[in-house]
């Protein structure tokens, strides 16, 4: 008999060593590195991305964006300003804490203290009530349908966990002590992080004690980031890594045709997008004095009916993008179909120059990064070539993205006439993009901040106030149509394109390629 | 003796000052790192706030000062994008560095010290002429496409190295870590040592070469041979020893710009070591990174130009003789 016992005790020891030699490790990389393991330290995509594997929050958005429930059950309206969210019981932080409603109330002020970079995702004035273990309320100053459509990357924290390892306040840059949640995680998701060297490596290994059925087969997964744009394709050709993103566009080819690997492209929800001075009565960087050409619409108008964004997307993107009519990309906005660019027209456009006084064009400074977005400097100089065709002489300055953000955003005081922007909405939501691109600002920044050549116009900054408090979803559309409608006519900004995301995978190993870039493991299985 | 050392060392002392001061002024023109620290919905009040929470609104003399006294204490601040003390940074990817400089020297020396020999001996044979036009090769193409190079031919093609990192490392001690141990450790080494080292070969190929060629037409050289020594004799305890006083200084401080210009190799090969995180803190604006790197970097050429010069003294017979 004891023989026997040894004998299946032997047998399934035997199984088991089988089956952990089949374990699936998922190798990655992407060009840029996770500096922090704090959820609230840095609002940027790659980032809340890799953490999105070990923390969740109340919601979730699946492959198609769409939000589900996550760490909540369920949650309704009960008042206009009452917002009730069912936990989920029985979930397990991966230390082993039990997840209940301390842990929400307690992750709400850790992401309003210092040095949280995402406050935002929360206004500061909701206020969290707790009715039991596993219910609480928002209550909001003023109605807001869009209130949890930013959760998913609210990601919940273990009250006591964070307590007990003395990381309660945010790390910020400024701190001279690290914090231990920088480089430690313990949250509810899929993945746990066993081992984290920032800019080196990032090991994460299956949580088994996760509340959701896995889709995923994964055991363990290993991030490496890889800067240099060769070597990360190289790694992929040569069978080294499994995934890796973003692959350059002149690269997308060889990824296809090397046998054993592929290259998925989808759209992404950036728009990239030109903007031009309209505040100042002089331009900084122009020949023309005593006057803004911007001011007139006609001048706007003529820039962007002198843009052949078809051109640019063949050449210059390799056909990676989609031309966009709007501000926004045409999944977050339901009707966005009924939206069309003007059309390209450079005898049109040099007509309109002439009318409003510029029959032989003029000067004008442009800047542009040049190490930001998808060959964003290469856009700028056709962009240029084309200006030139109507008379528009532009003098390009491009730079990389640190020197470049310094000059034209707020704190470099918008220094620029003529710009090209990237905007991916973080709520999903046109209203994100009224608040920061077309909202009227003072010269200090306060309003829209990110509404660099300072479009203003009254009318639009009404509708986005009733957009934000409007809760019928067919009026508030309608609302969103008309805002977009007004600064569309008065060419606000030229919108270009959404730029198109490449990622490098191994065939045999499937993945869902969300278009907000993040790449989550509980979606890929690997053969 | 003394005192040589002793006026060398206050020397260096105004060299690293120095050194500080200018990468200090160069750090204003590389952009704002609030901007590189934050999202980019994070509000002007809270960029402001935390600029002044950096000391970044100080006068340039405020700044300066608080960093050279904290720096004299090896305190190099906090790194802006990991939110950890520089120097635990630095002391996390020293390993790596040093590892792969001192396999470039040694591929360098073990590789360009006979190939120098040879074609200063036979300066007409073929093999001679290929050595120069390898040179040539490594003289002319930049690190990147070398390092690019290789890693097509061998790890996409043939697939026989790895085309990234350290491969497996070990760790000795609390803080020392390296690849030569494990079997994929010591490929992950081989094509960024040969990458960085083969300028370094090149170089000491040919001056080998040259000064053989010079040394064989000395006239002790031409004495020992009269003398019938045997050609072995002749050309090793002769010849090659007096041509190495120059490449011994050359090496010496190509060993300072192998370790502080490892910077391309280890982006080529994503190589965890110094030079990559500087050139992610070049582009993330990590002021306290870039200004230690810069400041190790004087360090190191400093310290090993120290040495260099107490060896020439100690090799160099009529150094003394002088002095005397």
């Amino acid at each position: 008999m004891k023989t026997k016992s040894l004998i299946v005790a032997a047998a399934a020891f035997v199984g088991l060593t089988i089956s952990s030699a089949q374990a699936e490790t998922l190798k990655f990389a992407f060009q840029g590195t996770l500096n922090t393991l704090d959820p609230y330290s840095l609002n940027e995509t790659f980032t809340l991305s890799a953490l999105g594997n070990t923390y969740e929050g109340l919601t979730r958005r699946n492959e198609k964006l769409e939000i589900e429930p996550s760490l909540a059950e369920s949650w309704e309206v009960i008042e206009p300003n009452r917002w009730r969210f069912h936990l989920r019981k029985g979930v397990k932080f991966q230390n082993g804490n039990d997840f209940n409603a301390e842990d929400v109330a307690f992750s709400l002020k850790r992401l309003h203290s210092e040095g949280s970079d995402l406050a935002k995702r929360v206004n500061a004035d909701v206020k969290l009530e707790i009715v039991d273990d596993y219910t609480v309320d928002f209550v909001l100053p003023s109605p807001n349908p869009i209130l949890p459509y930013e959760w998913d990357t609210w990601y919940i924290m273990d009250k006591e966990w964070t307590e007990e390892h003395d990381a309660v306040a945010v790390t910020s840059a400024s701190d001279t002590t690290p914090n231990y949640a920088a480089l430690h995680a313990n949250g509810t998701g899929p993945f746990k992080i066993v081992s984290h060297e920032p800019g080196v490596k990032t090991v994460y290994e299956k949580y088994d004690g996760w509340w959701d059925k896995p889709t995923h087969n994964l055991d363990t997964v290993e991030f490496t980031p890889i800067g240099s744009d060769a070597t990360r394709v190289a790694a992929l050709l040569s069978g080294e890594l499994d995934m890796v993103y973003p692959i350059p566009v002149q690269d997308v080819k060889r990824v296809e045709d090397n046998p054993g690997t592929r290259a998925l492209i989808g759209p992404e929800l950036r728009t990239i997008f030109l903007g031009m001075d309209q505040m100042r009565d002089e331009l900084l960087y122009s020949n023309v004095k005593g006057k803004n050409p911007f001011k007139d619409v006609r001048v706007r108008k003529a820039f962007y009916q002198a843009i052949d964004i078809e051109a640019i997307k063949s050449k210059v993107m390799r056909n990676l993008s989609t031309p966009s009519a709007l501000m926004i990309s045409p999944f977050l906005f339901a009707r966005s179909d009924e939206f069309k660019r003007f059309p390209y027209d450079p005898k049109a456009a040099k007509a309109l120059l002439a009318d409003a006084g510029y029959p032989d064009g003029f000067e004008v400074g442009m800047d542009c990064p040049n190490d930001r977005y998808v060959n964003d400097e290469a856009i700028c100089q056709a962009v240029a070539a084309m200006l030139a065709r109507i008379g528009v002489k532009v003098d390009l300055n491009a730079q990389p993205k640190a020197k470049y953000f310094a000059k034209v955003l707020a704190s470099g005081g918008y220094d620029t006439s003529f710009y090209l922007l990237g905007w991916t909405p973080g709520s999903f939501d046109s209203w994100n993009i009224l608040d920061n691109l077309i909202q009227c600002r003072d010269e200090k920044g306060k309003g829209g901040a990110f509404n660099l050549g300072g479009y203003c116009n009254k009318k639009v900054d009404e509708l986005a106030d009733e957009i934000l408090v409007e809760n019928d979803q067919t009026k508030r559309d309608a609302l969103i149509a008309e805002a977009f409608t007004i600064s569309n006519d008065e060419v606000a900004h030229i919108p270009l394109h959404q730029q198109a995301l490449a990622w490098g995978v191994r065939d045999g190993v499937e993945v869902a390629q969300r278009a907000d870039n993040q790449f989550l493991f509980r979606f890929v299985t690997k053969k | 003796m003394l005192g040589f050392a002793v006026r060398r060392l206050m020397q260096a002392i105004v060299v690293l000052l120095v050194v500080a001061l200018l990468s200090f002024s160069l750090f204003r023109f590389v952009g704002d790192p609030v901007n590189m620290m934050v999202g980019i919905e994070t509000s002007i009040q809270e960029r402001e706030a935390l600029r002044e929470r950096l000391g970044l609104n100080d006068p340039i003399p405020v700044q300066f000062g608080r960093f050279v006294v904290k720096a004299a204490q090896f305190d190099f601040g906090t790194s802006y994008q990991f939110h950890q003390p520089v120097s635990e940074l630095f002391a996390k990817r020293i390993p790596a560095t040093l590892e792969l400089s001192f396999m470039s020297a040694l591929f360098a020396l073990a590789v360009g010290v006979p190939m120098g020999i040879y074609a200063g001996l036979n300066r007409e044979s073929r093999l001679s002429k290929l050595f120069l036009s390898v040179s040539l090769v490594g003289i002319s193409l930049p690190t990147f496409f070398i390092g690019i190079l290789l890693i097509f031919l061998f790890s996409v093609t043939l697939q026989w190295l790895p085309s990234y990192g350290r491969g497996e490392v070990v760790k000795i001690g609390s803080w020392w870590t390296t690849g030569l141990l494990t079997w994929s450790g010591l490929k992950a080494l081989i094509m960024p040592s040969i990458t960085l080292g083969l300028y370094q070969m090149t170089l000491i190929m040919r001056l080998i070469r040259a000064e053989m060629l010079e040394v064989i037409r000395t006239d002790y050289i031409k004495f020992a041979r009269a003398r019938g020594l045997p050609d072995r004799i002749v050309h090793f305890r002769h010849a090659l020893k007096n041509t190495l006083v120059p490449v011994i200084t050359i090496t010496g401080l190509q060993l300072g710009a192998l370790i502080a210009f490892a910077t391309i190799t280890e982006t080529v090969f994503q190589w965890p070591g110094m030079g990559i995180m500087f050139l992610q803190a070049v582009q993330n604006v990590d002021i306290p990174i870039m200004s230690a790197y810069l400041l190790l970097t004087a360090f190191l050429f400093v310290v090993i130009n120290f040495i260099v010069d107490i060896l020439y003294f100690l090799i160099d017979p009529r150094l003394r003789v002088e002095r005397a």
